[in-house]
């Protein structure tokens, strides 16, 4: 079991991830707002509990990789980088500006903490299997990690990825679907089903592990046990809220892409300000 | 020009014998598309099993898997057919490769018509074109075998994207070892000439040299010049040209649209306009054949070559 107070600290450090990224998308006047809400909690656990890296360090040789395949989340991770200490959080606000580093879509070679530059879909999840491989090949023990969106799975060359993954037994490689449900057009099953993407991910030889995905405890153990599963990658399938965390966003295709007005940003910040107020009397 | 003029050699094959004389640096990876046997990445593979990896009839998975690697440090060379690498894995090279600007070489066999009996779909002939328009995108189309293995140690060397265009068909030698130099973004003037200047990438380098001396049968004193880096181009040596000769004639084997010809436009119209002809591919498809009636149907050889330049000529006059 999760001591209280870690449990605790995660809720925090997810809740300002989620106030940044409603600031972010809001400033910006546009950006992806639903699927960087239902992968916040992820990335809380991956950057401040589990991954092993240096924000005074960025390029760490020795460092655990992330890739974040569905680029178009990039407030989720570049809200985490800066709370991690890769950059200064008042960069957020500038996020998509013409005077800021914080590109519309993560970009390598412009923000300190950024893995691989991602933003076409299916392209990411590639990368992460080459970096595996360059571990592999190094013989370092770094692990790799990717975020794939459940609508990306329609990229075909998802699959070539996750055909070679297993196909070069890369086992230092572990991928989370963020399974909301929902993409720009509606569900996922109603646009073009990917399912039953379970028996899919174990038919293409990955390890499989379902997992609430705002669940810490079960982000946690799904890590630890693909971290102890030898001679494949790991999938962990998680089961997330599109818009986790803001009433009137959660469960809405419509707010994959669009950011809210003054009004609905006012509201959003007011939820996740009397979240956190709560958790801090806990 | 060297002695052994008449040994003929695919620039496919001086590409698969670099990487294996080169590729002791641990640094280097090569990755295939199951062509090795005909990319001949298969020497690198054979002296190096280790560093080889197959990825499988999946061309754009392999161009994000060789971005990965690169993101570790690794000299990342990924090959296939250049229709496949160039065009079908376009969008990766593009955005996993080029706008990173990783340090992954693009080694693409199988260029052009010269391609032979496989047909049009086979056959890449806007692949200079697609390459060229990439920020932080290299160009490299070697003359032979002599030029592909330098070409190969340099974009070693070098930090970042290489597309390298290479051949099926074996070509003249037309270098010596001994004395040839290759210089980064530099072009060779191959034979010097004041009429008329012939400017030429890969293969076609061979049909110039041809040209030049039926030209010369004629009285046309014609110079030579073997564009291999075609991104970033040689400005210089074209500008120069443009002033000594007063005309010029490109040749290349790949559409008319935006190759060498295209290139070399833009700097002369930018720089010292004067007439310039394209020795190209007329806006159509390849198709099944033998390579050398291919070239003539398609009107890539020295006598193709002679005629625009003659042409170039009479336009100077004006």
């Amino acid at each position: 079991m999760l001591e209280k107070e870690k449990l605790k600290q995660f809720r925090i450090v997810a809740t300002k991830i989620r106030k940044h990224i409603i600031e972010e998308v809001y400033h910006a006047a546009s950006g992806h707002p639903g699927g960087s809400l239902s992968c916040t909690d992820i990335l809380t656990v991956l950057y401040f509990h589990e991954m092993r890296v240096d924000p005074k360090n960025p390029n760490w040789p020795d460092r655990d990789r992330f890739v974040l395949s569905k680029g178009h989340c990039a407030p989720a991770l570049y809200a985490t980088l800066a709370e991690r200490g890769f950059f200064p959080v008042e960069e957020l606000v500038k996020f998509r500006s013409i005077e800021s580093y914080l590109q519309g879509h993560p970009s390598m070679k412009d923000v300190p903490g950024v893995d691989m530059s991602t933003g076409s879909l299916g392209q990411g999840i590639s990368a992460s299997v080459g970096m595996a491989l360059a571990g592999k090949i190094d013989n370092k023990d770094y692990r790799v990690y990717a975020l794939l969106g459940d609508g990306e799975l329609q990229e075909g060359q998802v699959w070539e990825a996750l055909m070679s993954a297993a196909h070069y037994k890369l086992d230092n490689l572990t991928a989370f679907l963020d399974y909301n449900g929902l993409q720009i057009d509606g569900k996922i099953t109603e646009v073009m089903s990917p399912e039953p993407v379970v028996e899919k991910f174990k038919a293409f030889g990955w390890n499989v592990i379902i997992i609430d995905g705002h669940d810490y405890e079960q982000i946690i153990n799904a890590i630890n046990t693909a971290k102890k599963t030898k001679g494949m990658p790991t999938m962990v399938v998680a089961k997330t809220t599109k818009g986790k965390g803001v009433s009137f966003m959660e469960n809405q295709a419509g707010w994959h892409g669009s950011p809210p007005n003054k009004e609905q940003r006012d509201q959003a910040i007011a939820e996740l300000d009397a979240y956190l107020a709560k958790l801090e009397v806990e | 020009m060297a002695d052994n003029a008449v040994k003929k050699i695919a620039t496919r094959e001086a590409y698969g014998s670099a990487l294996a004389e080169f590729g002791g640096n641990d640094r280097i990876i090569v990755l295939d598309a199951d062509l090795s046997k005909s990319t001949k990445t298969d020497t690198f593979k054979k002296k190096y099993p280790e560093r080889f990896f197959n990825m499988g009839i999946a061309e754009g998975n392999m161009m994000a898997v060789a971005a990965g690697l690169a993101t570790c440090g690794k000299i990342v060379f990924a090959s296939s057919f250049a229709i496949f690498a160039a065009e079908r894995a376009c969008e990766q090279i593009r955005n996993s490769i080029c706008y990173p600007r990783l340090n992954v070489k693009i080694g693409a066999t199988h260029a052009g018509i010269s391609v032979g009996e496989d047909g049009a779909s086979h056959q890449a002939v806007e692949d200079i074109g697609i390459m060229r328009s990439m920020p932080n995108m290299t160009v490299i189309c070697p003359a032979d075998a002599v030029e592909t293995r330098h070409a190969v140690k340099a974009a070693i060397e070098y930090e970042g994207p290489v597309y390298l265009r290479l051949g099926r068909l074996a070509i003249p030698v037309i270098y010596d070892e001994a004395t040839y130099k290759f210089e980064w973004g530099k072009g060779i003037t191959v034979s010097d000439g004041s009429d008329v200047a012939i400017i030429a990438t890969g293969l076609m380098v061979h049909e110039a040299i041809a040209a030049k001396d039926l030209l010369a049968k004629e009285g046309i004193s014609a110079r030579v010049i073997d564009i291999h880096t075609i991104k970033p181009i040689d400005q210089e040596i074209i500008i120069k040209a443009a002033e000594e000769t007063g005309a010029i004639v490109t040749a290349e084997e790949h559409n008319m649209y935006g190759g060498l010809g295209s290139a070399v436009c833009e700097v002369v119209c930018q720089n010292y306009p004067v007439p310039v002809k394209i020795v190209a591919i007329r806006d159509r498809f390849g198709k099944s054949g033998k390579p050398a009636p291919l070239m003539k149907e398609y009107g890539l050889t020295a006598e193709n070559i002679v005629e625009k330049a003659k042409e170039a000529i009479k336009m100077k006059k004006k």
